[in-house]
Formats: structure tokens, sequence, C-alpha cells
């Protein structure tokens, strides 16, 4: 589903040039559940807003089912996040005030759904990832972080995208909800076949994924299946 | 994105901060319901001048007598004091100008009017029956004079109703009484109707008596104070102003237009002075009255733009999830918008009850009209995309990658 090839990233600062990625090239299966590991400063967040097109490589080719996404328009490559990307952010971006049913239903208004489809595609979502329909209505800032996290993951779910990108999901929890959520993405990626790309640094989250990807100074340093898949 | 859901988008974000949304949505509301009630005084102001004017007569030319000046000498003793209209100048204006509807010669001049005990002194108008529909002047009760009346000089005369209020409060059927004009006595015919207007040329503060009969016991002389003539067509009152110029420069015996013995004024010319100076009144009004709009419009984009400055992060997950540069955009200009339109309805309410309370207890007459709601309406919406605009346009650019990574 995605195959990337020598995809580097230079940022230009003045005369500064920072190379974020080096020649990155991978490819990644359907239904795969992959980790990409590396320090701060390995590029790996670049990697990431590449893989999720929400930037685009400075050299390389990246394709996504198939298609070069490199050469497309800003407004295409929104209109590909909105149908087959899900992203799950360390620090959930849930909408302040709003209630869990309308922060998931968020990315279906910017699809068009209408409204009547909308509801029953976010219970779907929300019961994908275990969250209490007790507490469906109440308000984003009332939740704790786990819970918010779980309302991030239903929100990435509700479009029913190919492949879920999340970016150090459980780094704002504490061990025993990250584990909870990594449950969550493990349960996805078993039962219903999404292909899960995970950012992190700590390496016990990285052992819940199938094959793990390290990364450093921009380049790809390793790349081997996980043989201790760590069960949830 | 559909637009039922940039409704409620735009409801949500208003209703979040509802304080804020609130005063900022007041700078529009003072602005537009300062302009309303602004151009409603001028244009009550304007309506009313043109009122009073138009009460006096439209197509009216108005021929006076100028300044009188002794042979040889140059001291002139005003206007309107030379003695050289007379009513023979009125039967040739009657008779060779054509284009005109009516001619009324008269003579006018203070006096003291006494009956029953009460007195005051009031302008005296000696005038032919033509004056009445010349003049617009009609009557509330009895009738005015007829030319019978003029020709065998009766002592009859027409009182309008200031008079009436100083010689006869209590009365109501003034036909048949006596009142004594410069002592000599005259029967009242009739009432005029109340035309309005106040002060010195108070149309309602006068007494009419035929031509003859004042001629004779009243100015003792037979020059006239000024001939009144109706010219049939508005567009020939240029033309019927000039023949008649011409004609009494020729009866004159005049060459050349600084030695003129007369002058004659034109209705429509007055009307249109005053009109552009009550135009003019309403254009600094409404001027000052859309600085306070502008400044309320820039009320909307300070909002705006911290509105978006404080939303960054939420602008970034919703591109990041797939909205489009136009979706936000369309979210935040219409949030603008809102605003101001919400702020214009409400503006235009508050601007007319302004209106309406001036009128009731400032006794300033207004007059809200159509044109300057759709105006501000138009304006109220307009200053929204104006201002929005560029609030929207920023957030729409914004970078996903830098907007959530904002703190």
């Amino acid at each position: 589903m995605i195959e990337c090839r020598n995809i580097s990233k230079i940022y230009r600062n003045g005369d500064n040039e920072t190379v974020a990625l080096d020649g990155a090239s991978f490819s990644v299966r359907d239904g795969e559940f992959l980790a990409i590991m590396g320090p701060s400063g390995s590029g790996k967040s670049t990697l990431m807003n590449v893989l999720g097109l929400l930037d685009s490589p400075s050299s390389g080719t990246y394709f996504l089912d198939g298609r070069d996404v490199s050469v497309l328009s800003e407004d295409e490559l929104a209109e590909i996040r909105i149908r087959k990307i899900g992203f799950v952010f360390q620090s959930f971006n849930l909408l302040p005030r709003t209630s869990v049913m309308r922060n998931v239903m968020l990315p279906l208004i910017y699809e068009g759904v209408p409204h009547a489809r909308r509801s029953e595609l976010a219970e779907e979502a929300l019961r994908a990832v275990e969250f209490p329909e007790s507490r469906w209505n109440h308000l984003s800032n009332q939740l704790s972080g786990g819970q918010m996290q779980r309302v991030a993951i239903a929100r990435a779910l509700v479009n029913a995208p190919s492949l879920i990108l999340a970016d150090e999901p459980t780094g704002n929890l504490d061990t025993k909800t990250g584990e909870l959520v990594m449950a969550a993405f493990r349960k996805l990626n078993l039962e219903k076949g999404h292909t899960v790309i995970l950012i992190t640094h700590e390496h016990d989250i990285a052992r819940y994924a199938d094959r793990i990807i390290t990364v450093r100074d921009g380049r790809i340093v390793s790349d081997f299946p996980n043989r201790d898949v760590r069960s949830a | 994105m559909l637009f039922i859901d940039l409704i409620q988008e735009t409801y949500i974000a208003l209703t979040t901060n509802k304080v804020r949304s609130g005063l900022t949505m007041l700078g529009i509301v003072i602005g537009i319901a300062s302009v309303i009630a602004m151009i409603a005084v001028g244009q009550g102001a304007q309506k009313s001048v043109e009122d009073r004017i138009q009460s006096i007569g439209s197509n009216l030319l108005m021929i006076r007598p100028g300044a009188a000046r002794s042979p040889g000498q140059t001291v002139s003793q005003g206007q309107g004091s030379s003695t050289s209209l007379s009513l023979e100048d009125a039967d040739a204006i009657g008779r060779e100008i054509d284009g005109l509807s009516a001619v009324a010669p008269s003579v006018s001049g203070n006096y003291q009017v006494v009956a029953d005990g009460s007195n005051t002194r009031t302008s005296v108008t000696g005038t032919l029956p033509a004056y009445a529909a010349v003049r617009n002047v009609s009557m509330d009760s009895g009738s005015f004079f007829t030319e019978a009346h003029d020709a065998r000089r009766a002592k009859v005369a027409v009182i309008g109703p200031d008079v009436r209020d100083e010689l006869f409060p209590d009365e109501t059927d003034l036909t048949g009484k006596k009142i004594r004009i410069n002592g000599i006595d005259f029967t009242v015919l009739g009432l005029t109707a109340t035309k309005g207007g106040s002060g010195m040329d108070s149309s309602d503060d006068v007494v009419y008596v035929p031509l003859s009969t004042a001629m004779q016991y009243l100015t003792g002389s037979d020059s006239l104070s000024m001939i009144s003539v109706t010219v049939s067509d508005q567009a020939l009152m240029d033309q019927a102003s000039a023949d008649i110029s011409s004609l009494l420069f020729e009866r004159h015996g005049l060459s050349d237009s600084d030695t003129a013995d007369f002058r004659v004024m034109n209705q429509s010319d007055i009307v249109e002075t005053a009109s552009s100076v009550t135009e003019t009144f309403t254009l600094l009004l409404g001027a000052v009255a859309g600085i306070s709009l502008v400044v309320g419009g820039i009320g909307i984009m300070n909002m705006m733009l911290t509105t978006v400055t404080e939303r960054t992060r939420e602008i970034g997950l919703r591109k990041a999830i797939g909205a489009k540069g136009r979706d936000i955009r369309k979210q935040f200009l219409v949030e603008s918008v809102a605003l101001t339109f919400l702020g214009g309805v409400v503006g235009i309410g508050v601007g007319w009850l302004t209106a309406t309370l001036l009128t009731k207890f400032a006794s300033v007459s207004t007059s809200v009209s159509t044109s300057s709601v759709v105006l501000s309406f138009g304006v109220s919406a307009g200053i929204g995309i104006l201002f929005g605009y560029y609030p929207a346009r920023r957030a729409a650019r914004l970078n996903p990658i830098e907007a959530l990574r904002y703190e």
C-alpha cells in the first residue's frame, strides 16, 4: 500500500540546510502494524508528515496505493487524507468544549457525509474503541487522557481509512492507560485490518508492532520483523 | 462541506465565547444604528424643508420690485422698495406670456388688526382670487373672495388660523364676524386651512383682502409688492422666467440688466438650493455615522484575528483530517459575516427606534427610508466580508504541521 523510494527532506533556513530525511526507502503492505522508532530529531516526525501527506518530500517518490502523490496539489492531498488516512496525535487535539460525538463526526463533515449516516458511523467507531456509551455526549474537556485518546482514535477511524498514522499516541498517558490505547490499535489491526503506522521513541510501545523500523539522522538504520510481539 | 454544517460550526464558534461575540457585534450595532438614525434625521430635515417650500406652491415664479433709487443717485433703499410693478404689468404678463396657468398680483403690508377687544399685528395681503390657486391656499371654512368683491372694492377679508387664534380664540364659525384693519371695518368671509411653517414667514399668520380694496383703503398706492405666477409645466419654468424678464424690460424701457427694477424668483431654484443644503447635511451626518461603522468593522477584524490565533491548533487538526483551504476560509468568513449580519439587523432596529424616539420626544422630524435600510444591510454584510477576509485567508493558509505544533 505504501512504497517510498529514496525519500529526502531538506529544510532550508537562509543558508542553513537541515537534512531531516536522507534517502529513506521502504514499503508497507496492507494490514501491517508498523512501528517507526528513533530518538527525537531522528526525522521520524518528518517521515510521518510525509507519509500522512501533510508535507511533501524534497526528492524521491512516494506511492500510496500505487499512485505517485508527490505531484498532487494541496486540495488533492486533502481529498486523499480525508478518504484514506486517519491521524492520532500525542496531544489528542480534540475540539475543546465540544461533545464526544461531534468530535468523532468532524472528518465526516468535511467529507460531506449526510447527517443521518454520520451518527451511525460515529457510534460504530466509538464502539470499536470501546468508549463507554454513557459518555458519548460529554464534552471533550470532561474526559481523562485515556478517554480523550480513545475519542481521537475513534475520530481517526470514522471515515474507514485504510491507513492509521499514530504519532506518539501514548506520549501523554501513564503506562497503564498507554497499554489500553495500544491494545485498541492492536485490535483494530487484527480485527478490522487497518494498516497502522506507529511513531514512537519508546521501545516498550514499539513492541506491539509486527515490524519495527529504526530511524537515525534521517536514515533507516534497521528494518526487521518483531519476533516478540507484545500481546494486549 | 454542507451549508448546514457551516451554519452549525459558526453557531458553535460564536456561542463558545458569547461575551466577546456580543461586544464585537455591539460595534456593528452602534455603527448601523447611527447610520440609520442620522440619515433619518437628515432626510427628515430635507423632507420638511421641501414640504414647506412646496406648500407655498409648485411651479411658482415670483416677480418682486427691485431696489428703489432716486433719480441720479445710487443709494439703494433695498429690494422690494421700488414702486415699479404695476397692475398693468401683471395684466400684460397674463396676456402676453405663454404657458402660464395663473397670475396673481398682490400688495402686502403689516397692519394692526382689531376684533372684539383683541388685537394683533399681522401681514395683510391684498390680492386677486387667483392667488388661492397660485399659492396653494385652501379653505378651512367659509370661502375666498371673488372677482366681484374685488370689482366693487368690498371690505371683506379671509384670515389665517394664527390670526383666528389671536382674535377669536373660542369661536368656531367666523363667517360674518367683523374685524378692523387700520381702522376700517372688514367682514370675515372665511378661514384658511393650516399650511404649517413657523416664525416670520408663516403663511398662517396672514389676512387676505381684495386687491383693489387694499390699494384704496390700506396702501393708498397702485404699485404692487409682488406678482405670483404659476407655470403650467415644470419644464417651461426657465422659458417663462426669461420671457417675463424681457417683457418687463421692454415695458419699463430698460436696456441692460444692471438697471433692472424688478427680480424674477423661481420656486424650483429655491427648492433646489434648499435641497442641496439638506443633502449635504444628510451626507455629513451619514459620513460621521459611517466612521463608527468602520470602527465596528475593525473590531470584527480584530476579533477574527484573535480567534484565528487562538484556534491555530484546531485549524491545523481540521486541515490534517482533510479540510481544504477553502473549507477553512469559508468557515471564518461565514463567522464574521454572521456577526455583522446579526449586528446589522439589530442595528437597523435600534436605529429605527432611535429615529422614532427622536421624533416623539425631541420633535426632530425623521424619515427612515427603505434605501438607507437596504444600504446599511448591504454595507454590514460587506464589512463582514471585507474585514473577515484577511483573517479567514490567514487561517486557510496555515501550514497544518506548524499549526498542530503551535502552543
